[in-house]
């Protein structure tokens, strides 16, 4: 079993978030980034545990500057064998997506997954996208997935429900929450990630034609109103009267 | 890790998040190399995970969450900078310091259950132990299938070790071990114990002494108000006899059991400043929050005097403890500099404790706050490994070159 985890990275949750240049750019002063949890809690976690049980192994890919080995370290501290950065700006999905079907397109992975969505830009794009470069079936949103031989059966939230899926390899999966829980890497994996290979390639010449031209920020007027949590009918009224949710 | 079936565990899990961030004034991360980030994160969340959601029941009903030994030990959190032949972590000093600091961003007591662990059982072993006793030891200690303690203080004797008097006698193949220890942290709970004692020469020598073997026992010390969720015992040795493969060969006097607390001193320069950052985090975030005269209590001249100079003194924390891991990572930080720090850093973290507290008004005195657990832990920590005063002795004996112990 060969698994490639596509691992992007994102401000920390709890990082201010500025904009620069005309409100065109994200103001990367000052913030911390961390792994996408999609990416790291549930798609490789789960990528991980696969191959613990059925034997393989998993790569993680990411595409972008050489500042993004700190998140791709940690991937290797909590498991995968190796992992490629694909040396660009991660400028668009359809960029990110090109890059990471053309690396992959000549190693026969048996799954890739991704993470639902990242939690800054939340296009929940590349996988779909990678799933049509490569010809492959996508599953998008899985919250599980169990594996007997060559053949899946997964989990997809769907509206009022769950959907079963089952389908053979080679396909492309986005995994959501309860695909598997957080693994906090040890000290050993730290310090086993410094012997694993962490591979540079460069990118394909791919066209990317579209770009922000504004980021908005929501408006920040929303006070937090504290309720009594005996005062019912009081909840009800400001949701009615003020939220008008209800 | 020993059980005599008596210990009581009845604590709860409690559902708040713990909402900590951390707060780099200086970018003192930049100092840090990847690895120590994500020793340091990798701490962080773990903490969260299973200290912070058990940490004020624990310590309010004065239970040491003994299940904590076996995460440590997975984390690798036990002797993480020891080499990884022995089943350690063989990273470097500053990666030990960021750990430390973490686990005591959580409690004071955690930190000593793996200080004293890494530190201070498994560390002798390690420097002046056998090929053959490290081999025996230290895999079984690194991954929590053996706990360990550390035996100095004596009832009669705690500033002041080199006046110990328990001691061994020669008996052939073995050596006759008595005497008792004081104030020795995981002592009811761990499977062996570094005991130092007295030759027949006089000479301080340090002993293995394990679990079982007769006339050795460990009573628990009830009744501290301090470093509640960590266990504390006596040793108290009555004829006991101990192979003399289990004597630390490698080392005789005082030199012995002070490198080891040199190794442990340096783990709490760092490790205090968690416990001041969680004081700080905290004070900050509800200074913003909490509301008086009209406006939130950090936009008063007062609340920011207090905000303003915990930060400072967290920052100079902080470049005082990596530039000591800078010294340590190439063999340089001496036992004067590995005082200073623990002494200014251990201060510096009590005095943001007792400020917090005020910030955080009569709040500040309930469980709901991390503060006055972590106040009261820092007594602890401002005497253990040498108390704020010896410390501050041994750095003017450093600056004169003279002696004022005696
Ligand atoms: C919770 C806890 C856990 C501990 N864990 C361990 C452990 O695992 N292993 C271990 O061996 N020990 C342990 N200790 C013991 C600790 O290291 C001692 O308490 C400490 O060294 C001080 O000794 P003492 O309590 O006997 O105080 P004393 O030495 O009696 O000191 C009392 C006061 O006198 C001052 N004083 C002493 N001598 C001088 C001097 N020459 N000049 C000026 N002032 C002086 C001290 O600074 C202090 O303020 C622990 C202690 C506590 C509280």
């Amino acid at each position: 079993m060969k698994i490639l985890v596509c691992v992007s990275k994102t401000p920390e949750t709890t990082a201010n978030i500025n904009f620069t240049n005309n409100n065109t750019e994200f103001d990367t002063n000052g913030v911390s980034f961390i792994m996408n949890p999609y990416d790291e809690w549930y798609a490789l976690v789960r990528a991980l545990e696969l191959t613990e049980a059925n034997g393989g192994s998993v790569t993680i890919v990411n595409v972008g500057p050489s500042i993004n080995d700190a998140v791709i370290k940690k991937g290797l501290a909590i498991g995968a064998k190796d992992a490629v950065r694909i040396d660009a700006e991660p400028t668009s999905a359809l960029f990110v997506a090109k890059q990471i079907a053309a690396y992959a397109k000549s190693e026969a992975y048996d799954i890739i997954f991704t993470g639902k969505e990242s939690i800054d830009y939340n296009g929940s794009l590349v996988g779909g996208m990678i799933a049509e470069l490569l010809d492959l079936p996508y599953i998008s949103y899985a919250s599980s997935m169990e594996l007997a031989g060559s053949t899946a059966t997964l989990q997809r939230e769907i509206e009022g429900g769950t959907e079963v899926v089952q389908l053979d390899t080679p396909f492309v999966v986005s995994a959501a929450k309860g695909m598997a829980e957080q693994r906090i890497p040890n000290m050993r994996g730290i310090m086993m990630a410094k012997k694993k290979p962490l591979n540079v390639a460069t990118a394909e010449a791919a066209q990317s034609n579209e770009k922000v031209v504004e980021f908005k920020e929501v408006p920040k007027d929303r006070a937090i109103k504290m309720i009594n949590p005996e005062d019912m009918a009081e909840l009800v009224r400001l949701l009615h009267e003020e939220a008008k949710a209800i | 890790m020993y059980d005599n079936g008596t210990h009581v565990y009845t604590v709860e899990k409690s559902v708040k998040t713990d909402l900590f961030e951390s707060h780099d004034h200086y970018n003192v991360d930049e100092l840090l190399s990847d690895d120590h980030k994500l020793a340091r994160d990798a701490v962080r969340d773990w903490v969260k995970a299973e200290v912070s959601p058990i940490i004020e029941d624990a310590s309010e009903k004065a239970q040491c969450p003994l299940h904590l030994f076996k995460g440590l030990a997975e984390i690798g959190a036990f002797g993480p900078s020891l080499p990884e032949k022995y089943g350690c972590g063989g990273m470097d000093e500053i990666a030990y310091g960021v750990i430390m600091q973490e686990l005591e961003r959580g409690d004071s007591g955690i930190r000593s259950m793996a200080s004293v662990q890494g530190s201070l059982a498994m560390y002798p072993i390690y420097r002046f132990g056998s090929e053959e006793q490290k081999m025996k030891w230290l895999p079984k200690m690194a991954s929590g299938e053996i706990i360990g303690c550390f035996g100095l203080t004596e009832p009669d004797h705690g500033s002041n070790p080199a006046g110990m008097t328990t001691n061994i006698k020669d008996d052939g193949d073995s050596v006759i071990l008595n005497g008792a220890k004081m104030w020795i942290t995981n002592s009811p709970v761990a499977d062996m114990a570094i005991v130092w004692a007295k030759n027949e020469e006089g000479r301080i020598k340090g002993v293995i002494v394990e679990r079982g073997m007769k006339g050795f026992t460990t009573p628990e010390i009830h009744g501290k108000l301090s470093l509640r969720a960590s266990i504390t015992g006596e040793l108290v040795f009555e004829d006991v006899r101990v192979p003399k493969a289990n004597i630390l060969p490698n080392v005789e006097g005082l030199k012995g059991p002070l490198s080891c607390l040199s190794k442990a001193r340096y783990g709490i320069a760092w490790g205090a400043i968690g416990a001041a950052m969680d004081c700080y985090d905290s004070a900050l975030r509800y200074s913003m929050q909490r509301e008086q005269f009209g406006r939130p209590i950090a936009g008063f001249q007062l609340t920011q005097k207090k905000l303003a100079e915990m930060i400072t003194e967290i920052t100079k924390a902080q470049l005082l403890a990596w530039r000591l891991g800078s010294l340590a990572n190439v063999g340089k930080a001496t036992p004067a500099q590995i005082s200073m720090a623990k002494r200014n850093n251990v201060n510096m973290a009590l005095e943001i404790a007792r400020e917090a507290r005020q910030i955080h008004g009569g709040m500040g005195i309930t469980s709901e706050y991390p503060i006055m657990r972590h106040m009261m832990n820092l007594e602890t920590v401002l005497t253990y490994e040498g108390t704020h005063d010896i410390h501050l002795l041994i750095t003017g004996m450093e600056v004169t070159g003279l002696n004022a112990f005696k």
